[in-house]
């Protein structure tokens, strides 16, 4: 691994002046492109979930020409939509103490020290009009008797500051911005490309110019120039093949920006979201959450004693259970933060005090609740989860204690961006949760959605416009060049070449493979000497892969079998990232926990002194990536051990 | 357990036909798409071309499953997606038929997966609320009920699957058309635009080959969401009074 200490490339270009006012100023001064010069400049953004959708309507309400791409029939279905329980905002409508300042620490202590103050600052400053702009959308928020918005708490904060859709939030926000895009295709502002999957990325003299995409029905490989390509492509929790994510969630758009140049970071930030149901056997193809929002009346606990596991939790009394996050952190019980809340899971597990058949979960229990608020109440509040749970375990919640554990859910790694939203790789802007992000080592719940719907409406819009600037001289892009040649045909040998390997395994069974080792070398613990074994097995899984998989059917048609196999194949270079950065990073933080470094109660031991940076990654060919550092200065908050007790 | 499909394959060497499949070991807890899914492996190892079906989130929110089982959109049971279906529901020897949507608006793309954009573009018609980035008021500025930000919430809910056509003997788009145009007339901040809506939405709709309604309320009850037909009443309303009030109409 060469490390590169000079960093020359990664200029983060935060603003000057008091983190307050960063944004203010930045706003003021970034330059503008005016209405007739927008008609001129096309933007490819590739995603259309909420951080791609929102990106696209607010571009195209600007009068920039906008191509949207996505994989799936619709852009309705994005992965956003998926999300439960809700979007956090500093409105301070409950009165209870909260304001911009608090939700940016919050942010920042909750990320255990590892994001930028300037983007998180932003985040908090642009929350209260998302708010906004989702209500006057129609966003069918939940409401007070009085007919005013309605709040809940959710982990790592002591204020109420999420708003909520019931348990779709995040199919409530990306209908809101979907319906947004939906009004500008229909102006012709942006064009919807359905079932096209980016490849690759095409640059031009170092500038991002365009994608080489698939079209998923026929087949073919389409050449789309731009003067701005914009990922807006989610994250890369499928690498674990079990995980909350959908199905086709992966990493190739990203993968491939990386491998043209665009750094990678902190790839080992993922998060594990404690409240998951279960694994139950290995035909399992993903696992399902259960909202965070439950923690706010349901209460986790597992036996004291490892002899009771076994039996019905009706037959275990009261003084015979240890609710162990309300014992190690009476401040916060049941609302620590996820990372938290996933490890206390694991420990109490790894004790031996799991219980179900398989050893590995927790109960999260709603007896106190019901008897407290009565079963309408709760059902008011959780009704649809329940009966998700329902659904899957043919178990009633009303009446037996959930059994949780947990899985891998988000991750906060991504495409290194500056605060305009900007890769290493001029005109390359990565959104949404595709980019590293400002959630740190750990984000908080409630916060994808607020940092999905702020980078679309409210920051790339302004952003991109210093780059685009530049460009209102530059004209259309043309597509019959050397540059667009050599990069499709690229991408047409790669899809070539998985045809011509022949051999006897599936896509599935390779990405399964890779799901194992990352689970158990590189998931919710770490150390060393896995790292490094993992790394192993993965170049030997790489290789496996291209000598021995067999692709079905061909490349000119639909076919999602070869669409999984070029997934997977981007998986696998990222797997070993990940192994890498996790393995480089001599600390514990957040999401990322090492087992050699941990205080004496078994909590995250940072070393602020060494690893206060992010990590970003250059691709090379050689297979050895060179690291970058990124030092985080904290100016406004004063970096302490993170505490919940 | 032990299971018979019979499975509509349409594309590449299969003219559209019906071909019979054996699952001899199908295990209780799987999902109905995770036994697809052991169908389609062991299809691959054998060489074969699996069977093509859309699924995404598998969590019953996305939308994008679909298939008509034994006869009946997302299968037999109430407020359920095809990816909610659990095998536990199913015992040994049963035959399970598995077909794709059946509706001219939805053109076969490959076995069950067929083209349902028909649906996108009646949003594109009118479904939405004309406020860019940046033009909103405070978010308390307006209240809504709870009671009527509730309903708006239940037409909300749809998620645009397309299980109501696909149950309706006249291939309607009504169920789905009606959700979003009463979302939108229930709050206020839809009720500037919700005479131009219903009228392009409606207008869309028709153009796009979905049939007409005739009660049949089929399409309520086999909505995996279980959205109301009360929605097509509003939308008939809504209708009648854009008709009768707008000057560009008919």
């Amino acid at each position: 691994m060469a490390t590169d200490e000079r960093s020359l490339r990664l200029d983060s270009k935060i603003p000057e002046g008091p983190v307050g006012e960063k944004w203010e100023n930045y706003k003021g001064h970034v330059p503008l492109v005016s209405p007739n010069n927008k008609r001129r400049i096309d933007v490819i953004i590739v995603g259309s979930g909420l951080a791609g959708a929102s990106a696209a309507a607010s571009l195209g309400e600007l009068g920039y020409n906008v191509k949207v791409f996505t994989y799936h029939d619709s852009p309705r279905r994005a992965h956003s939509i998926a999300a439960q329980g809700g979007i956090n905002a500093a409105k301070n409508y409950r009165n209870d103490g909260d304001s911009v300042y608090r939700l940016f620490y919050d942010t920042i202590k909750g990320g255990d020290f590892r994001a930028r103050e300037g983007n998180v600052h932003r985040l908090a400053e642009v929350s209260t009009d998302i708010i906004d702009q989702c209500v006057a959308q129609g966003v069918p928020f939940a409401r007070e008797y009085g007919g005013l918005l309605d709040n809940r708490s959710f982990g790592g904060t002591q204020v109420s500051r999420t708003f909520y859709a019931r348990g779709q939030t995040g199919q409530q926000l990306l209908i809101g911005a979907y319906q947004a895009l939906s009004r500008q295709i229909a102006l012709g502002s942006v064009k919807m490309y359905n079932r096209h999957e980016m490849l690759d990325v095409v640059t031009v003299d170092g500038k991002a110019r365009g994608i080489i995409a698939r079209n998923l029905i026929t087949g073919e490989l389409e050449r789309h120039s731009g003067h701005a390509v914009v990922l807006a492509t989610g994250g890369y929790g499928n690498v674990f093949y079990l995980s909350t994510n959908a199905m086709m969630c992966n990493v190739t758009a990203a993968w491939r920006a990386h491998r043209r140049g665009a750094f990678f970071g902190n790839p080992c930030f993922t998060q594990i979201h404690p409240t998951c149901i279960p694994v139950s056997g290995d035909y399992q193809s993903k696992l399902t959450l259960m909202s965070e929002s439950l923690r706010n009346d349901g209460r986790c606990w597992v036996p004291k004693n490892a002899a009771d596991c076994k039996k019905h939790p009706s037959e275990i009394p009261e003084d015979a259970r240890d609710y162990y996050l309300e014992r190690k952190y009476p401040a916060f019980g049941n609302l620590v933060p996820r990372d938290i809340a996933s490890r206390a899971a694991k420990q109490v597990c790894d004790e031996g005090r799991g219980i179900g058949q398989t050893g590995l979960a927790v109960y999260l229990d709603f007896a106190d609740a019901i008897k407290r608020f009565g079963r309408k109440t709760i059902e008011a509040r959780y009704g649809n989860l329940f009966e998700m749970y329902e659904k899957i375990t043919g178990e009633n919640p009303y009446e037996v204690p959930m059994r949780i554990y947990p899985a891998v859910h988000y991750t906060m790694g991504g495409l290194w961006v500056d605060y305009e939203l900007m890769t290493t790789v001029p005109g390359l802007y990565a959104c949404g949760e595709a980019n590293f992000s400002d959630h740190g080592a750990n984000r908080l719940g409630a916060s994808a959605l607020m940092q999905g719907l702020a980078d679309g409406y409210f920051v790339l819009p302004y952003t991109i416009g210093s780059y685009l600037s530049k460009e209102i001289r530059t004209g259309a892009i043309a597509t019959n060049t050397a540059a667009f040649d050599t990069v499709e045909k690229e991408v047409r040998e790669r899809i070539q070449k998985i045809f011509s390997i022949n051999g006897k395994q599936s896509a599935e069974s390779f990405h399964r493979r890779l799901g194992k080792i990352m689970w158990d070398k590189c998931g919710m613990a770490r150390d060393a000497q896995g790292l490094k074994q993992a790394i192993q097995e993965i170049r030997e899984l790489r290789k496996e892969f291209w000598s021995d998989l067999f692709m079905p059917g061909k490349a000119d048609e639909f076919n999602p079998e070869l669409e999984k196999a070029l997934r997977v194949a981007d998986f696998i270079e990222l797997g070993e990232l990940m192994c890498i950065d996790a393995l480089n990073r001599n600390e514990s933080c957040g999401g990322h926990f090492r087992e050699e470094y941990q205080t004496e109660g078994g909590e995250a031991l940072r070393d602020d002194k060494g690893y206060m940076y992010v990590a970003a990654w250059e691709w090379s060919e050689n297979g050895e990536p060179t690291l970058h550092k990124e030092p985080l200065n904290y100016e406004e908050i004063e970096v302490v051990q993170r505490s919940y007790e | 357990m032990k299971l018979t499909l019979k499975i509509w394959r349409q594309g590449g060497k299969y003219k559209g036909e019906f071909v019979t499949y054996e699952l001899p070991n199908v295990n209780a807890h799987m999902s109905f798409l995770e036994m697809l899914d052991v169908l389609n492996e062991d299809l691959v190892s054998r060489r074969e071309e699996p069977v093509a079906f859309e699924h995404d989130c598998r969590e019953g929110i996305c939308g994008t499953c679909s298939l008509v089982i034994d006869g009946r959109p997302h299968g037999p049971w109430k407020g359920t997606t095809t990816c909610q279906v659990h095998m536990r529901h199913y015992k040994d020897g049963d035959t399970i038929v598995i077909e794709p949507y059946r509706a001219k608006a939805f053109p076969v793309l490959k076995d069950l997966v067929v083209d349902r954009s028909a649906l996108d573009r009646i949003i594109q018609a009118g479904g939405y609320v004309s406020v860019n980035t940046g033009q909103a008021q405070d978010a308390n500025a307006i209240p809504v009920s709870q009671e009527d930000a509730s309903k708006a919430f239940d037409s909300a809910a749809c998620i645009g699957c397309g299980a109501c056509v696909a149950a309706c003997p006249n291939a309607s788009g009504m169920l789905f058309t009606s959700a979003k145009v009463s979302h939108l007339a229930m709050l206020p901040q839809g009720h500037a635009e919700r005479r131009k809506r219903v009228l392009a939405m409606v207008a869309q709709m028709d153009t796009e080959g979905f049939g007409q309604c005739s009660n049949v309320k089929a399409c309520e009850a086999e909505c995996p969401k279980e959205i109301s037909v009360d929605n097509i009443a509003r939308m008939n309303r809504e209708y009648a009074a854009a008709v009768f009030t707008s000057e560009t109409a008919m």
